[in-house]
């Protein structure tokens, strides 16, 4: 107990300081980004002398990197995220409003991934026909080798669900672990003896091979979720989906600090949150096998 | 070398060879534009159509080949150095160095590889030459994708770091320079053979993504990204199959790769 809450501990700390460093890390880049301090609203000709400097000082505030980073975490400790550049809006409102999406997207397209990785991969394992491992061995090869944009592309044509893409897309990266894991699992020596005296299909499942394969799972399962995560922004981008991934993809190409730094605080989070959850978990399951 | 393996092989080396015969396979060259002829089905003087700006498709494929096929070993050249230099010699260190290695490493990889490539490329300048934007996407790949294969080097050079040959060494008075290039840099060979290889498929498919969302090779320049954004504005999948041409090209090469990656797998083993 006192090791686990040590973890978790070790987990949070390190999860706050790469998330800092994530945001300052993206902060960093825009400010160094060629083209930086140009502002298109400065050539408008109906603004004023006193206006473009205006908004020539609003910039200069963000000309300091840790100056602006210092200043953005101030203002987020109390709940203000600042206000996008290319959007006009505040960045909460922005994130608020497109988050249900891509949750929904992220959620379903995960629950698709694994559903189909472990059905495939436990029927791999329990049938051990080599046919049948080749076949699925090759469908999720062959889809570890199209582009994450190409299968948006394909969804868009085919009117099929964005979440599908996104399963697509994490399926053949979690497919290979699974069936190595379930394959090296049905291989020991206890689970051969188990089976040879007649123990049934599903106990020998969920009482030998369960336990031994969910931490391993587990942590694939919380580096799928930052898969996802990537996969979301040309799948929304493409499909015409406005979530936070196309947010993202509007804010890379606007140059947008604000957004970015938010964004790139949010991603950072939500990737390290799965996997520590997924590293925690299993240091429980592992814990309750000892 | 298994069945595969070798066929493997051979589509690589006959796909790079029509790559870079390019110049005598399509001599009209990728940018010629074929005004009375524009998105036309393939004939005999254009084999794979044309292009809606009436460039002929075939000649786009090839040159986009040896770019994508050229370049992509060229960034995993990079990012494998970089890994080399600082996953190697911070584990080779060890202490402070691989914890502050290791910290870097993480917090790249906690960003995940797509977003991370995106942003970086959205905020390098757009409007470019062509060549520049194929230097700045290829260096950019080389740059970023250093990440996965320094933890791996890290941990391997660290696991050398406390072996006998290199304590005898150490004890025997080798300086530390000599010690790292002349002991544990061959020893790593393996690891840093698999990991360039592992690195092309992954550098191939990530500037096809780049393309498609149109911040990878600049216009009129072509690459496997490029072409497949011509993907965007097919209606139906039957109606023009020569469009895939580029995409089953991509499939197939990084198909390939994945066969020949096994054997450097097992290398690293």
């Amino acid at each position: 107990m006192r090791s686990l809450r040590w973890k978790i501990a070790g987990h949070a700390l390190a999860l706050v300081a790469t998330v800092l460093l994530g945001g300052l890390l993206s902060a960093t880049l825009v400010r160094l980004a060629p083209g930086f301090d140009a502002d298109e609203r400065e050539l408008d000709p109906h603004l004023s002398a006193e206006s473009v400097q205006a908004l020539r000082d609003a910039r200069r505030q963000d000309h300091n990197v840790f100056r602006f980073y210092f200043s953005y975490m101030k203002q987020a400790m109390n709940g203000d995220l600042g206000t996008s550049l290319a959007l006009g809006q505040p960045v909460r409102t922005l994130l608020r409003d497109r988050a249900p999406l891509t949750l929904r997207l992220l959620a379903i397209g995960l629950a698709l991934a694994w559903l189909l990785t472990l059905t495939l991969a436990l029927t791999a394992a329990w049938l051990r026909l080599s046919v049948y491992d080749t076949l699925t061995t090759a469908l999720s090869g062959t889809f570890l080798c199209i582009p994450a944009a190409v299968l948006a592309l394909l969804s868009v044509l085919w009117n099929a669900p964005g979440a599908l893409a996104i399963a697509l897309i994490v399926f053949p990266h979690t497919y290979r672990y699974a069936r190595n894991l379930l394959v090296k699992a049905y291989s020991r020596p206890h689970i051969i003896t188990a089976r040879a005296k007649g123990l049934g299909e599903v106990r020998i499942l969920f009482w030998h091979v369960v336990p031994v394969v969910t931490p391993q799972l587990l942590a694939v399962a919380g580096v799928s979720v930052s898969m996802a995560v990537g996969a979301a922004i040309p799948v929304e981008a493409l499909c015409g989906l406005a979530g936070i991934g196309q947010l993202a993809w509007q804010a890379a190409l606007a140059r947008d600090l604000p957004l970015l730094v938010n964004i790139t605080v949010l991603v950072t989070l939500v990737t390290l949150l799965a996997n520590s959850g997924a590293d925690v978990i299993g240091h429980v399951v592992r814990g309750q096998e000892a | 070398m298994s069945l595969w393996q070798k066929l493997a092989c051979v589509i690589l080396a006959l796909v790079l060879c029509a790559s870079v015969a390019a110049n005598w396979l399509a001599p009209a060259g990728y940018a010629r534009q074929y005004r009375e002829a524009t998105d036309a089905p393939p004939s005999r003087t254009h084999w794979l159509g044309t292009d809606e700006m009436g460039r002929d498709r075939f000649a786009r494929v090839l040159y986009g080949t040896r770019i994508s096929l050229l370049l992509a070993p060229a960034a995993a050249l990079l990012s494998t150095l970089m890994a080399a230099l600082i996953g190697g010699l911070a584990g080779y260190l060890g202490g402070i160095w691989a914890r502050i290695a290791m910290a870097v490493t993480d917090l790249f990889l906690s960003l995940p590889w797509l977003f991370l490539l995106i942003t970086a490329r959205a905020l390098m300048p757009l409007n470019v030459s062509p060549l520049v934007s194929v230097l700045v996407t290829f260096m950019l790949l080389g740059l970023l994708g250093w990440t996965t294969a320094a933890r791996v080097l890290c941990t391997t050079a660290g696991s050398l770091r406390g072996s006998d040959f290199v304590r005898q060494a150490r004890a025997a008075g080798l300086p530390g320079q000599r010690l790292f290039w002349v002991h544990v840099v061959p020893n790593l060979k393996p690891v840093l053979y698999a990991q360039f290889w592992i690195s092309i498929p992954v550098f191939i498919l990530s500037e096809a993504n780049l393309g498609i969302l149109g911040l990878g090779v600049a216009e009129p320049m072509p690459s496997w990204g490029s072409l497949l954004k011509e993907l965007e504005g097919l209606v139906s999948i039957g109606e023009e199959p020569w469009k895939f041409v580029s995409l089953i090209l991509l499939v197939v090469v990084v198909t390939s790769f994945q066969v020949l990656l096994s054997k450097q797998e097992e290398m690293a083993a």
